[in-house]
């Protein structure tokens, strides 16, 4: 019995390599500090990721639209630094509300339907808040993107510099804390019952989960996770456009999750910095036609198989596409 | 407004002959197909190209534009897509996704990104015009043009599916593989010729909607999202279903378009979400058949 419990617990251990892992990443803006900037967006995009798994990886909704809150958080932080407060923590924390308020409305809409419903359906949630976005330029500024948002400094010390070294650390920050969150989250029994509607949601039921209170849970805190992602990417750019709702979002951050790896927390995080990296490297060679080369990562790893490329990034060094 | 009907009709119309294809392959296959814009895209590009360097006439590029799609369709099922039948809804959304991708990166590199214009003949450019006041109907020719040829397709294909011999191993195919497969009908090529058929049907929705939805390298991404309303709104059990879906959401752009040009998209959007809550199976769910 104590057997039993302490192999069951020992997914939810802390491993060793896990906190060196993360001293490496806090260690990164001071080892490579003219890559600031790019470490910022992996823990940007790492952290969306994250959320998308969630959704995705361990309740196994498929979803398009996850861009939706994603565009919220980074809206609603560019706005409440602009027209209210410059203090990023509490504009994140807003952020995440309203993302949270978003995710709960939108978990209506993912109960029903097949695979195909479920796309539809977050798909046109996203695209709903594109147009609302692009309409409403009084408030958004439309098409330009909203323009002249001044942020102050995080806990009132840290200026954001223009080398990004802050908003490396107040993004990396951000992501370990949602990370342990996360964590947390998915080891605890609820998230058990997370994987067993994941995996047959009929038997699930059949035991006596709540199935659909689960899935309008989870829903609703990947959005909020989503739209700290949004919040931060706003925040660190000063900068919040109609890219940040784009179709190309929520397919980069399926792509993402599915290189590093669905129902796997650090899947999100590996598969940020692999994706940060090769569309550095790509569109640093072809600006233009990069979206190519990613349309064929895509297709092969597919048609190889996740499984048999078992680690992307011992592939990805034999020889890229 | 008999004009928006018309306009929206005639839309509607090409949206259907769009995504006919995309309905039956998602119907027979369960395969979740995101690039089928892509070929939708090859079409117009070979009318658009054929009539600028070798002035071949307008007319005379449409069955070209069907056959180069149909054949490009033919030859990725039976090499990409056929392994991908059995695999995961998202492993199919990320295949599809990539080929996307690759298509629009590769028209805009080999043609360039700028908008293509198709050159009309004469005798479809004018207008007519019927009737005065609120009621007049001014129906532009090639919008006409448009809703004559997709109605004989919408006949010839109601009529191939409910009274041919192929229609009803089609048929039967969707709705029991396995069985099917047992009475010895070969579901392998059932698949391939559909497959290449409304890639193809694509293709000349394509080069038909050239001049009316604009040609450039991103038109798969911009009207895979109608597409998908379509099927999805539609359900895959017939065709009458998304051909309601797709005059239903021509009417629906286009008035949006016309009477709150500020809220265009949101109707649409809208009333996807709102059809697909209540009925999560699209219109028209498919009886007895094997989900």
């Amino acid at each position: 019995m104590i057997d039993a419990a302490r192999s069951l617990k020992q997914a939810s251990r802390w491993k060793p390599w896990e906190p060196v892992l993360w001293l490496l990443a806090f260690a990164a803006p001071v080892l490579l500090p003219t890559h600031a900037a790019l470490i910022n967006e992996i823990a940007i995009v790492g952290l969306f990721a994250v959320s998308l798994d969630l959704v995705l990886g361990y309740s196994g909704i498929v979803s398009l639209g996850h861009a939706a809150f994603f565009g919220l958080g980074a809206y609603t932080a560019a706005l409440f630094a602009k027209h209210v407060m410059p203090d990023p923590l509490v504009g994140l924390a807003v952020a995440i509300v309203a993302s949270l308020v978003l995710g709960l409305v939108a978990s209506l809409t993912i109960q029903r339907g097949s695979d195909l419903t479920r796309l539809m359906v977050t798909l046109g949630v996203a695209l709903i808040l594109l147009e609302l976005a692009n309409k409403l330029d009084w408030l958004t500024g439309g098409a330009d993107g909203l323009q002249g948002v001044v942020m102050g400094p995080v806990l009132g010390t840290f200026e954001f510099d223009l080398s990004g070294r802050t908003a490396a650390y107040y993004s990396l920050a951000v992501l370990l804390l949602f990370f342990i969150f996360a964590r947390r989250f998915v080891h605890s029994p609820f998230g058990a019952t997370l994987k067993a509607i994941r995996d047959n949601r009929l038997r699930a039921m059949a035991i006596g989960i709540p199935v659909t209170s689960r899935l309008t849970v989870v829903y609703t805190i990947a959005a909020g996770l989503a739209g700290a992602a949004g919040a931060l990417l706003a925040q660190t750019t000063g900068f919040a456009s109609l890219d940040v709702f784009e179709f190309h979002r929520s397919a980069d951050v399926m792509l993402i999750l599915v290189v590093g790896g669905t129902g796997w927390l650090y899947g999100g995080v590996a598969g940020a910095i692999v994706f940060k990296l090769m569309q550095d490297a790509l569109s640093s060679i072809t600006p233009q036609y990069w979206t190519f080369w990613l349309g064929l990562f895509l297709v092969v790893l597919v048609l190889v198989g996740r499984e048999r490329l078992f680690k992307p990034w011992t592939w990805f060094g034999k020889g890229r596409s | 407004m008999l004009t928006i009907l018309f306009d929206g009709i005639a839309y509607g119309m090409l949206l259907f002959i769009l995504a006919v294809g995309l309905a039956v392959t998602m119907g027979l296959m369960n395969f979740i197909n995101l690039a089928h814009g892509a070929f939708a895209m090859v079409g117009g590009y070979t009318t658009v190209l054929l009539m600028q360097k070798a002035g071949v006439p307008f007319l005379a590029c449409l069955p070209i534009a069907f056959l180069v799609s149909a054949l490009l369709g033919a030859v990725l099922e039976r090499t990409l897509y056929r392994p991908l039948y059995r695999k995961p809804h998202l492993d199919q959304v990320l295949f599809s996704i990539g080929l996307t991708f690759m298509a629009v990166a590769a028209v805009d590199y080999f043609v360039g990104s700028t908008q293509q214009i198709v050159q009309l003949p004469e005798w479809l450019k004018g207008r007519t015009e019927i009737g005065s006041g609120a009621w007049t109907l001014g129906m532009g020719h090639y919008r006409l043009f448009i809703i004559g040829v997709c109605a004989a397709l919408t006949l010839a294909l109601q009529y191939i599916l409910a009274s041919t011999r192929f229609g009803s191993r089609l048929r039967a195919s969707v709705d029991d593989q396995r069985v099917a497969a047992g009475l010895g009908i070969n579901v392998n090529i059932v698949f391939l010729s559909t497959f290449a058929f409304g890639s193809g049907l694509a293709g000349l929705g394509g080069a038909l909607g050239a001049e009316v939805l604009g040609l450039d390298p991103t038109f798969p991404l911009k009207f895979m999202i109608y597409f998908l309303i379509v099927v999805a709104v539609g359900g895959t059990s017939s065709i009458t279903g998304p051909l309601l879906a797709a005059l239903l959401l021509g009417v629906a752009d286009v008035a949006g378009k016309y009477y709150i040009p500020k809220m265009g998209a949101f109707i649409v959007y809208s009333l996807m979400i709102v059809i697909l809550i209540w009925r999560p199976q699209g219109l028209y769910v498919r009886q007895g058949g094997k989900s």
